[in-house]
C-alpha cells in the first residue's frame, strides 16, 4: 500500500468531493433556495377551487417570487379551500385590497398564486385575509363553457361568459 | 431425484443462505463500535472502496448523463417540451440511474476486490492465523471493509449524479441547444430535497447490501484458487440481482410513504 499520507490525502479529497456533490444536489438542484427565511408573515385566502395547487408553490407578484404556500386546508363551513401563504417580510407593502389568483406556469408547469396589487393605503399584516380571489381555471369547465357558448341558444342568460368568476370570499 | 425434491432442496439452501448472511451481518454490527476504535483501518477501506473507484464512477456518470439527455431529447422533442429535459434528467439520475448504476459499478470495482482479498486471506490461512493470535478477523478484517463500503457508496452515488447532471446539461444546452435558463430553472422548480434524500437512502442501502455480500462471500470462500474465483463471481452476480430487487422494493415503499 502507498504511504499513509497519500492514502489520507486521496481519501480526504474523495470524501470532500462526495459531500460537495451532495451539497450541490441539495441546494442547487432543488427549489428550496427561495424558501422563506425567518422574517416573514402569514396571510390567507379562500378559494372556491384551487385546481392542483400544492404546498410549497410560489406566491408571486409581477412574476417575482415573494413567498410560498404554507398549507392548504378545506373549510367545511364555507365549502372552500383555505390557502395559507408565508410572505417574505421584505415585501411588507401589499395593499389590503390586493387580488390573489391561481395561475399556471407554462403549459406543463405547476400552479402558483399570483398577487396583483390593489390601490389601498392599508397594507396586509400577519394573519390578514386577501378578500379578492380568483379561482383556478379548470380545463373541463372552460371547454364546457366554450361548447355551451358555441352551441347554446341565444335566449339563454349570458352568465357563462363571465369566466373570470371573481368572488368575494369573506362574506 | 424428483423435481419436488430438488425444489425443496433449492429452497432450503436459499433460506439457509439468507439466515447465515443475517447472522454474519449481526456479527459485523456487534463489532462495529469496537472497529471505530481504530479509525485508520476504516480510512484505508474508504480509500480502497471509494477513492480508487472515483475515476470509473466519474467517467460513467458523465456518459450516462450525456446519453440520457440525448435520448430524452428525442422523446421530448415530439411533444415540443424540450425545456423539461433538465427535470427529466435530474429526476431519473437522482431516483434510479444514479444509485443503481453506481451500485452495479461498485459491485464490479470494489465488491470483487473485497471478496477476492478476503478470500485469499482465507485460502492462505491468514484468517486462521489471526484467530490463533486471538485477533478476531471479523473485527480486524471484515468490519472495517464493510463500514468503508457503506460510507463510500452513497458518496460515490452523489458524485455520479452530480457529474451526470452536468453531462446532461452539456449535451442538452451546448449540443442540442436547449435554453440554458429553462433547463436549470425547470429542474429547480420540479426537484425537491426529498428526491435527493431518496437517492441518498438508496445509495446507503445498496452500499450496505453490496459490501455485505462481498465480505460474506470472501469470508466463506472455499480456500482454493478456484473457490476464491467462484466467490468473486458470485459477489458480482448476487450484488447486481440484489441491487435491482432492493431498488424495486425501496421505490415501492418510498412512493407509498411519500404523500
Amino acid at each position: 500500500m502507498r504511504s499513509t499520507r497519500a492514502v489520507d490525502i486521496s481519501t480526504g479529497s474523495f470524501v470532500l468531493l462526495g459531500f460537495a456533490a451532495l451539497f450541490f444536489l441539495a441546494t442547487q438542484i432543488t427549489n428550496r433556495e427561495l424558501s422563506v427565511g425567518g422574517n416573514s408573515y402569514d396571510v390567507e385566502a379562500q378559494f372556491e377551487n384551487i385546481g392542483s395547487l400544492k404546498v410549497g408553490a410560489a406566491v408571486s407578484m409581477a412574476g417575482v417570487t415573494v413567498g410560498r404556500v404554507e398549507s392548504i386546508a378545506y373549510d367545511q363551513e364555507l365549502y372552500k379551500a383555505v390557502v395559507h401563504m408565508r410572505i417574505n417580510s421584505l415585501f411588507d407593502r401589499l395593499p389590503k385590497d390586493s387580488d390573489a389568483s391561481i395561475m399556471t406556469a407554462g403549459l406543463l408547469g405547476g400552479q402558483y398564486v399570483g398577487i396583483t396589487a390593489g390601490g389601498s393605503e392599508d397594507y396586509l399584516k400577519s394573519g390578514d385575509r386577501i378578500e379578492f380571489v380568483q379561482d383556478a381555471l379548470i380545463l373541463e369547465v372552460l371547454i364546457n363553457q366554450l361548447v355551451a357558448n358555441l352551441g347554446g341558444s341565444k335566449d339563454e342568460p349570458a352568465s357563462k361568459d363571465d369566466q373570470s368568476s371573481t368572488t368575494e370570499a369573506g362574506k | 431425484m424428483s423435481l419436488v425434491g430438488e425444489l425443496t432442496d433449492g429452497l432450503r439452501g436459499f433460506v439457509t443462505a439468507v439466515g447465515s448472511v443475517t447472522v454474519f451481518l449481526g456479527r459485523i454490527l456487534g463489532q462495529t463500535p469496537r472497529a471505530f476504535a481504530r479509525p485508520g483501518l476504516i480510512i484505508d477501506q474508504i480509500y480502497n472502496a471509494g477513492a480508487l473507484s472515483l475515476i470509473i464512477i466519474m467517467i460513467c456518470g458523465l456518459f450516462v448523463g450525456l446519453v440520457l439527455a440525448l435520448q430524452s431529447y428525442q422523446l421530448l422533442e415530439r411533444f415540443g417540451s424540450e425545456d423539461a429535459l433538465g427535470t427529466g434528467a435530474a429526476l431519473a439520475l437522482l431516483k434510479e440511474l444514479g444509485p443503481v448504476v453506481t451500485a452495479l459499478l461498485f459491485a464490479g470495482r470494489a465488491g470483487t476486490a473485497l471478496a477476492s482479498e478476503i478470500g485469499l486471506m482465507r485460502a492462505t490461512d491468514q484468517l486462521t492465523a489471526m484467530e490463533m493470535m486471538a485477533v478476531d478477523p471479523i473485527r480486524r478484517v471484515v468490519t472495517p471493509r464493510f463500514i468503508g463500503g457503506v460510507v463510500a457508496m452513497p458518496l460515490l452515488a452523489m458524485i455520479f449524479i452530480a457529474i451526470g447532471i452536468f453531462g446532461a446539461a452539456f449535451e442538452g444546452v451546448q449540443l442540442l441547444s436547449v435554453d440554458s435558463a429553462s433547463f436549470w430553472s425547470q429542474m429547480r422548480s420540479a426537484v425537491d430535497v426529498k428526491d435527493v434524500m431518496e437517492g441518498l437512502i438508496k445509495g446507503c442501502v445498496f452500499g450496505a447490501a453490496c459490501s455485505l455480500i462481498a465480505v460474506y462471500e470472501g469470508f466463506n470462500a472455499i480456500p482454493t484458487a478456484e473457490g476464491v474465483g467462484r466467490a468473486t463471481t458470485r459477489t458480482v452476480v448476487i450484488s447486481a440481482v440484489l441491487t435491482l430487487i432492493l431498488d424495486y422494493m425501496l421505490t415501492a415503499v418510498m412512493l407509498a410513504t411519500r404523500s
